[in-house]
């Protein structure tokens, strides 16, 4: 039988192209796991930066983690920090280029365990950069262990038995903490697991890299994640654990816009 | 000639590196260098030049910050004393693995521990060896003056961005407290054009993106990346050797010394020549790269060397690797914030080598 080989100028026409590579992701294949979020928020930073027209004019920080290697995937200038220090770097260099874009990517043992004095200062001073926070609930890099956000009860290979909170202590719910703080312009929760949620996330994706201009404070983003190389699920499992286990404790939405806190459970009324 | 002024030797440093074009300065309180931040902040370097000044969080977050403008090819800086340098220390091997210039002052006090505040010279392993996980070195250059704590602000830049290299400026409490006449140099202007061949500025269309990072998961790049940096090391060991010889013409005995002890120890030297004794000292200004050549070359001329340090015996193992066994090299040390007299430095040569 004669097979006939197809190109894509065959198949995808202009007038039919719905979706295609971001310019500012490289052609480097992805180092994630099938179903991690990693390379969708990786996206999202692309096509923002992409749209926005300010490639030249952008620094990224990579931290320690899965995404150590975000620089490989990312057509921009970046710098890897040490654990935990990406906003102490992006403090440096934002104090010496102000009219720079700059933003670091954390996950969420590098930001909430490791490096929580360099978030809580780096939110508190105000900095006028983004932090794009990946929470999955463990260290994926290293193997799965207990991260600062495993929940109660949750299994690693550091919790063989579920993290009991009277012995290792409770779940840090950071990004509640940074909203409290004068520095912070705009901070959020979102998800990218599903299609309605990836648009969400982009809107606030975008504002978070716009209020730069404003020069008002930190602009900061926790994308609930899953992982399912580390909870030892498929990623559609994972996905349905993280709605029922994850979101009750990490509600996505907004938190705080245009620095104020945004109120909620106003229906609690009679 | 430049302006002459009376000044703290960490004054006359801050002083410095406002005139040398320093971009930011990133720094955590602690004694006995805390005068340089505060210097800083009165003369709001923001108003006279631009420069960037900023209290951190931590001695780690100031030298994470440090990185983060250095990968832009900023001039940057950061001082402390023993213990926030060994906070530094992480990030001083990032910084070196990354291969970015900075400046880092170090105005040592006792140890260990919380030690003590008073003038120690206990960091030269730390300082010389690496100091971090790793194997690096960075350039240090030690002041024994407060001229050099100015003079060396500028060298030190120059020296980080020859090498793309970190440089330490390895002082202690007596010379970063002491005041002393100053000459200042003319105030240098600040950089204007960044090379575009390594910092992350932002990738314009004309180039590929640059990455600054000490990382590479494979083995054979990894090796090849060492290779690079023990090259660049050897060639650092090749031409930024500096020392200062007094009164070694006629040597017949040889104090080795550098920093306030090398202060301490030209006043022996005038007292034993006022007692016929012919001593001589070798000041070394580098203690990475260490002045090993010139130390073996005059090891075959005297009989006796005394190498005196404010540590139990640090510097005195490069001295001994350099003589390699040509003459006794003795050794006097204090510790814990006490510095010797010269008379006591003396009588330690006397009872060694001319057995009085």
């Amino acid at each position: 039988m004669e097979t006939k080989s197809i190109s894509t100028k065959d198949i995808i026409k202009e007038e039919n192209l719905v979706y295609k590579k971001t310019s500012l992701l490289t052609d480097k294949a992805l180092s994630y796991c099938p179903g991690c979020g990693h390379g969708v928020v990786h996206r999202l930073i692309a096509e923002v930066i992409d749209e926005m027209g300010i490639q030249a004019d952008t620094i990224g920080i990579a931290p320690v983690g899965c995404s150590v290697l975000a620089y490989d995937f990312l057509n921009i200038d970046m710098q890897q920090a040490a654990h935990g220090r990406a906003p102490a770097l992006a403090t440096g260099i934002k104090r010496c280029w102000p009219d720079k874009f700059v933003f670091t990517y954390q996950g969420d043992g590098d930001l909430a365990a490791i490096g929580t004095a360099e978030t809580i200062h780096t939110c508190n001073r105000g900095e006028n950069i983004t932090i794009i926070f990946i929470n999955n609930g463990i260290y994926g890099m290293t193997g799965g262990q207990m991260a600062p956000t495993t929940l109660p009860g949750m299994r690693s290979s550091t919790t063989p038995y579920g993290r009991d909170v009277a012995l290792m202590g409770n779940p840090l719910n950071i990004t509640e903490l940074v909203a409290m703080l004068p520095g912070t312009y705009f901070v959020a929760r979102h998800s990218v697991h599903t299609p309605l949620n990836v648009r969400k996330a982009k809107k606030a994706m975008r504002m978070a890299f716009e209020n730069q201009k404003l020069k008002k404070g930190v602009s900061f983003i926790e994308f609930v994640s899953n992982c399912n190389s580390g909870w030892k699920m498929t990623p559609n499992q994972a996905n349905k654990w993280m709605e029922e286990n994850m979101f009750p404790f990490y509600p996505l939405g907004d938190i705080k816009v245009n620095g104020e806190l945004v109120k909620k459970n106003e229906e609690t009324k009679p | 000639m430049g302006q002459v002024k009376l000044m703290k030797g960490n004054e006359a440093f801050a002083e410095a590196v406002i005139r040398a074009g320093a971009d930011a300065y990133f720094g955590y309180p602690i004694t006995p260098q805390s005068e340089v931040m505060e210097y800083l902040a009165a003369q709001e370097p923001h108003k006279r030049t631009g420069m960037v000044l900023l209290q951190a969080e931590s001695e780690i977050a100031a030298i994470n910050m440090v990185y983060g403008a250095a990968g832009t090819g900023k001039r940057a800086l950061t001082s402390s004393s023993s213990p926030g340098i060994s906070l530094k220390q992480e990030g001083i091997s990032y910084l070196t693995g990354a291969e970015l210039p900075c400046l880092i002052l170090n105005v040592m006090r006792g140890g260990p521990g919380l030690g003590t505040i008073g003038p120690s010279q206990s960091d030269y392993f730390q300082a010389t060896k690496g100091g971090g996980h790793g194997d690096y070195h960075v350039i240090v250059l030690a002041p024994s003056s407060v001229q050099e704590m100015a003079d060396f602000a500028k060298l030190g830049f120059e020296l980080a961005f020859k090498y793309r290299n970190p440089v330490m400026i390895l002082s202690d409490g007596a010379i970063g407290q002491m005041m002393e006449k100053v000459e200042l140099f003319e105030q240098q202007p600040r950089l204007t054009s960044f090379d575009q061949s390594w910092v992350t500025t932002g990738k314009t269309p004309d180039r590929e993106k640059n990455v600054i990072t000490s990382l590479d998961l494979d083995p054979s790049r990894m090796e090849r990346h060492n290779q690079k940096l023990q090259a660049k090391f050897q060639k650092m060991r090749e031409n930024e050797v500096r020392f200062e010889k007094i009164e070694c013409d006629d040597a017949e005995y040889l104090l080795i010394a550098y920093g306030s002890c090398a202060r301490i120890c030209q006043k022996t030297v005038k007292l034993a020549r006022q007692k016929g004794i012919k001593l001589g000292l070798l000041r070394p200004i580098t203690l990475f790269p260490f002045p090993a050549e010139p130390i073996d070359k005059i090891a075959d001329t005297i009989k006796g060397i005394l190498t005196v340090e404010l540590s139990a015996g640090q510097m005195v193992e490069d001295v001994r690797l350099a003589v390699n066994g040509k003459v006794k090299v003795a050794f006097h040390g204090r510790m814990g914030g006490i510095t010797p007299s010269p008379d006591e430095v003396l009588a330690v040569l006397e009872k060694q080598f001319l057995n009085a």
